[in-house]
Parts: C-alpha cells; sequence; structure tokens
C-alpha cells in the first residue's frame, strides 16, 4: 500500500506538471491565432507548421541556433578536455580543489555570470581599456552584441557540463593503458588518439550532449550580449509569444524544436543510464 | 612528456582565469563610486547602501526566497519518494515512462517547460478556475517540476550505491516495512537529500525563463528584476547586488568543503 502511494505520488505530479503541458502545446500547436482569452480557436490544421516550413527566417534560425550551439559544443570540448585532465591527474588535495572551482559558479546566479561579460566586453569595457592601454588598437572594438560575445558567453556558461563527465570518465582511467602503449613505441600523439581518446568517449559524448541541448534553446546569453539580428530559436519562441501573442505558432515552434532534440535528449538518457549501471 | 604537461598546465591557467576574472572584476566595480559602471571613480560602498534601500529589490528577493524554499522542499518530498521508487521498486507499471519524465526536464530547454507550463495553467484556470491568478504558487509548481527530477537522480544513485543488508536485516527481523523506510533508509540517504534540497533551493533562486513565463503581473523574481534592469546595460546597483551572491555562495562552499573534509579524515 504505501509502496503505491510513494510510486503514485511524483508519478501524477509529473504526469500533471510535466507530460499533460506537452498535450496542450500540441494541441494548440495545431489551433489559428484569435483574439480573446485564451488567443487561439478550437479548430485544428497543421498550417503553423506549413508557415514554419515555408517562411524562410524560421529555417534560418533553427540552423542557425543549431551551427551556434555546435560550435558552441567544440570550443567547450577544445577547452574542457585539457582542464578535465589536468584535474584528473592532478594529485589529491589539488584534484579536490580544482573541482570545486569548476563547480562553484554553478551556485552563482547564471543570469549574474553572464552580466559579468557585459562589462568586460563593453566599448570602455576592461578588454578595450586593456587593449587600447596596450596600444593593439586606438579604438574600441566592437565585442558586445556580436555572436563573438554569444559564443564567448556560452562557452562561459556551460563550461563545468563539460569537464565534469569527461573528468568522471578520465579519472576512472586506467593510466597503465598509456603507459603500455607509450611501451610498445607508440608516439604520444598515437597513444592519445588510439587509448585515451577511445576511452573517454562516454566522458565526451555525455559533455556535449549536455552542452549542445541547452544551448539551442538558449534565451538569455543571445538576449544580453548578442546583437539585434543574431536571431536564435529560443528568441523567437519569447517573441512570438509575448510580443506577437500568437500562442499557436509559439507553440508549433517549440514542437518543432522538441523534435530537433529528441534525438540528442533519448541518447543522453540511455548514456546515463548505462553510467549508472556501471557504477554500481 | 613536458611540452604535454605544459600545455596541460597553461589551458588549466587559462581555464579558471576564464572562469574567474570577470566575477573578480565585478567584485571590484562594485566598490566603484563612479555612475559609469566600467570607469574607476575612486572606492565607495554607495551602491549596498542604494541597494539595501531598493524596495523593489528587497521584495524580488524575498518572493525569490520563499518560492526556493517551498518548492526545494517540496521537490525534495517527491525527489525522494521518486528516487526510492526507481532504486528499491523493481519493477511496477509504467516504469520506462516514470523514469524517461523524471530526467528530462533536467534538459529539456527552458523556453519549452516555461511554456508549456504556462499553457497547463491557462487551461486550467479556464477549465477547473484554478489557479486563480499566477504568480507565487505557479513559479513554485513549476520550480519544483524540474528540481524534484535533481533530487531524485541524487537519491536514487545514493541508494543504488548503498547495499540493502541493513533494511533486509530489519524486514527479517519484521519489522513493519513504513517503519523501516523512517528508521533505516531515510536516515541513511539524508546527506543526499540535503545535498538535493540545496540544488533544488539555488536552481529556484537562479531561475529566470521559466519564471518569466509563469509567473503574472506584479509578481518579478529577484532574476526577473535583475534582467529588466541589466537588459539596459551595466548597472552599478547590480554589481553590488552580484558581489554578495558571490561573497555568500563562496563562503558557503567553503564551510561545507571544510566541513567534508574534516568527515572523510
Amino acid at each position: 500500500m504505501w509502496k503505491k502511494v510513494v510510486t503514485a505520488t511524483p508519478y501524477l505530479w509529473l504526469l500533471l506538471f510535466f507530460l499533460a503541458p506537452f498535450a496542450i502545446v500540441l494541441k494548440i500547436s495545431l489551433a489559428d491565432p484569435e483574439f480573446g482569452l485564451p488567443p487561439y480557436s478550437q479548430t485544428a490544421s497543421l498550417e503553423n507548421f506549413a508557415f514554419l516550413f515555408s517562411d524562410k527566417l524560421y529555417a534560418v534560425t533553427y540552423l542557425r541556433s543549431v551551427f551556434m550551439a555546435v560550435c558552441a559544443t567544440v570550443l567547450c570540448l577544445a577547452l574542457g578536455f585539457p582542464m578535465a585532465y589536468g584535474i584528473a591527474r592532478s594529485n589529491r588535495e589539488t584534484r579536490n580543489l580544482l573541482l570545486l572551482l569548476v563547480i562553484l559558479p554553478f551556485w552563482i546566479s547564471f543570469l549574474l555570470r553572464v552580466y559579468a561579460w557585459m562589462g568586460l566586453m563593453n566599448n570602455y569595457g576592461t578588454i578595450n581599456t586593456l587593449l587600447m592601454w596596450l596600444g593593439v588598437t586606438d579604438q574600441p572594438i566592437q565585442l558586445m552584441y556580436t555572436d563573438f560575445a554569444v559564443f564567448v558567453g556560452l562557452v562561459y556558461s556551460y563550461l563545468p557540463f563539460m569537464i565534469l563527465p569527461l573528468y568522471a570518465t578520465l579519472e576512472r582511467m586506467d593510466l597503465d593503458l598509456v603507459e603500455a602503449a607509450l611501451d610498445l613505441g607508440a608516439s604520444r600523439s598515437r597513444a592519445f588518439w588510439d587509448v585515451t581518446w577511445p576511452l573517454a568517449r562516454p566522458g565526451v559524448i555525455a559533455g556535449c550532449l549536455l552542452v549542445f541541448i541547452p544551448a539551442i534553446g538558449e534565451y538569455v546569453i543571445p538576449y544580453l550580449l548578442g546583437g539585434p539580428e543574431s536571431l536564435l530559436i529560443g528568441r523567437v519562441l519569447f517573441d512570438e509569444f509575448f510580443v506577437n501573442r500568437d500562442w499557436p505558432l509559439a507553440s508549433a515552434v517549440a514542437i518543432v524544436l522538441l523534435l530537433l532534440l529528441v534525438v540528442p535528449i533519448v541518447l543522453l538518457q540511455r548514456y546515463q543510464a548505462r553510467d549508472q549501471e556501471s557504477t554500481v | 612528456m613536458r611540452g604535454q604537461t605544459r600545455f596541460i598546465a597553461s589551458m588549466l591557467a587559462f581555464g579558471y582565469a576564464f572562469l574567474y576574472v570577470p566575477l573578480v572584476l565585478v567584485v571590484v566595480y562594485s566598490f566603484n563610486d563612479s555612475r559609469i559602471a566600467t570607469v574607476w571613480g575612486g572606492f565607495s560602498t554607495r551602491w549596498y547602501g542604494e541597494l539595501l534601500r531598493n524596495e523593489q529589490i528587497l521584495d524580488a528577493a524575498f518572493l525569490s526566497l520563499r518560492i526556493a524554499v517551498a518548492s526545494a522542499t517540496i521537490a525534495t518530498v517527491l525527489g525522494t519518494m521518486s528516487g526510492l521508487a526507481l532504486a528499491r521498486f523493481r519493477r511496477f507499471r509504467g516504469r520506462t515512462l516514470f523514469s524517461g519524465m523524471i530526467t528530462s526536464p533536467m534538459v529539456m530547454p527552458e523556453v519549452i517547460t516555461g511554456l508549456s507550463l504556462l499553457l497547463l495553467f491557462v487551461t486550467l484556470q479556464q477549465l477547473v478556475g484554478w489557479p486563480s491568478q499566477r504568480g507565487f504558487t505557479t513559479i513554485t509548481i513549476a520550480h519544483t517540476t524540474f528540481s524534484m527530477a535533481y533530487v531524485a537522480v541524487i537519491v536514487q544513485s545514493r541508494l543504488m550505491s548503498m547495499d540493502e543488508s541493513l533494511e533486509e536485516a530489519a524486514m527479517d527481523l519484521g519489522g513493519h516495512p513504513l517503519r523501516i523506510v523512517f528508521d533505516i533508509t531515510l536516515p541513511l540517504i539524508a546527506p543526499a537529500m540535503i545535498a538535493g534540497w540545496l540544488l533544488a533551493f539555488t536552481l529556484s533562486l537562479d531561475d529566470l525563463v521559466i519564471a518569466s513565463f509563469v509567473s503574472g503581473p506584479g509578481s518579478n523574481t529577484l532574476p526577473m528584476y535583475i534582467f529588466s534592469k541589466v537588459k539596459l546595460g551595466v548597472s552599478p546597483d547590480i554589481n553590488a547586488l552580484a558581489t554578495l551572491i558571490i561573497v555568500a555562495v563562496s563562503i558557503g562552499v567553503l564551510i561545507a568543503w571544510i566541513a567534508t573534509r574534516r568527515v572523510r579524515s
């Protein structure tokens, strides 16, 4: 009896507040916008989706979002892998401290961390002041409100998501395997690509998905750091809903975004389930 | 070997500088007397004074704290139940759907979660008249839904790594299953529950996008207030606020770190 209560309570909560909302989004995505409250009709058609696929603006926005997320993921990996490797190879005392320093930003407001870059990248901000003082440039370089700023913000915010799973696999890795490869005459780079990299792959995959999935729908970073012309899908969804008050179209945008993410999300869940089994 | 170590060391140095220089600069500029936040005009603590006199910020902070405490508490109860169900009840109907629903909110883009919950609340309001207005309750429900997933995962992995013999022994001795949970299982997973509560609390304080969707007129959380302000550019009292948060978090994490080190040694 009590077992049923323990299972059913969170189950019902999730059915009501997680699954049911998606059904509603799906239903509204098939409706037409209307004046009134709520601002949509009770009809059902695929018109919104047809519109999404026929208007080039949306296709370009989706592609740009995917492209930005992929670039951010690659940059996170390029910086995160050596860092995770260094942390995993340091001695125990330093390792704990280094890990703590990776996790610490998690506890500080995400919004305020993005905000911190606004002061740095401003035309009269720290970076430009420094560059002009060094004589690299005599005019401020436009950093804020560019794609560059968005990349910096994305990498900055999501780097810990990359480092932690990478660290977890690299720390578990058997170093003797690399030693053996080197003893057998493999070069450093050969040993890395043939031994370390394949062994680290589960961490690489998990880290990449953990960065890619949230980055693609990111709203705050492009809003604060990106230019007005840098339209990304999270922003489009937000504006369709709040600015244009077109609830059906916003719902359709959400459904397409969700479809885009189904494969990566299922991949991530499968990886995490496997990871949990292997650590027990 | 030497070259490789040097490469790793410089990447580490660069990476940590990248993570921390912006935060340090915010702290420094929070003591800047100048109204233009990026030009140094001498040392001053005036922005802290203005911060404490700003009723809007204080109201928003109080609302955020109330939501964070409420949603973290409900999320810990529901998340612990879910963790127990997933780790201890091997088989029940709809288990696959359940574990899928538990982990999905963690990776769902915030705009989708926010939109779908708002549409749910609007629909419910039409059908049953509840929730009559959006604000504290709706934000708390939304935050609970995504943070209970984190609690569930933490509790579940703690349960999986724990061996069941204590519970089995109590069962063999004829203990009532419910008593076993309260006397043995819960004390053993208490650290995981505390960690989960703290994580849920921070996630709630941190959230901007989902709260923006499901809140109503007049109920601004702290991140919503900050966002409306920083949209217009750098602002010195937000620097002061950020500094207070950075200092509070650092002290908290430092204490936790020293405490766990002491327990270990």
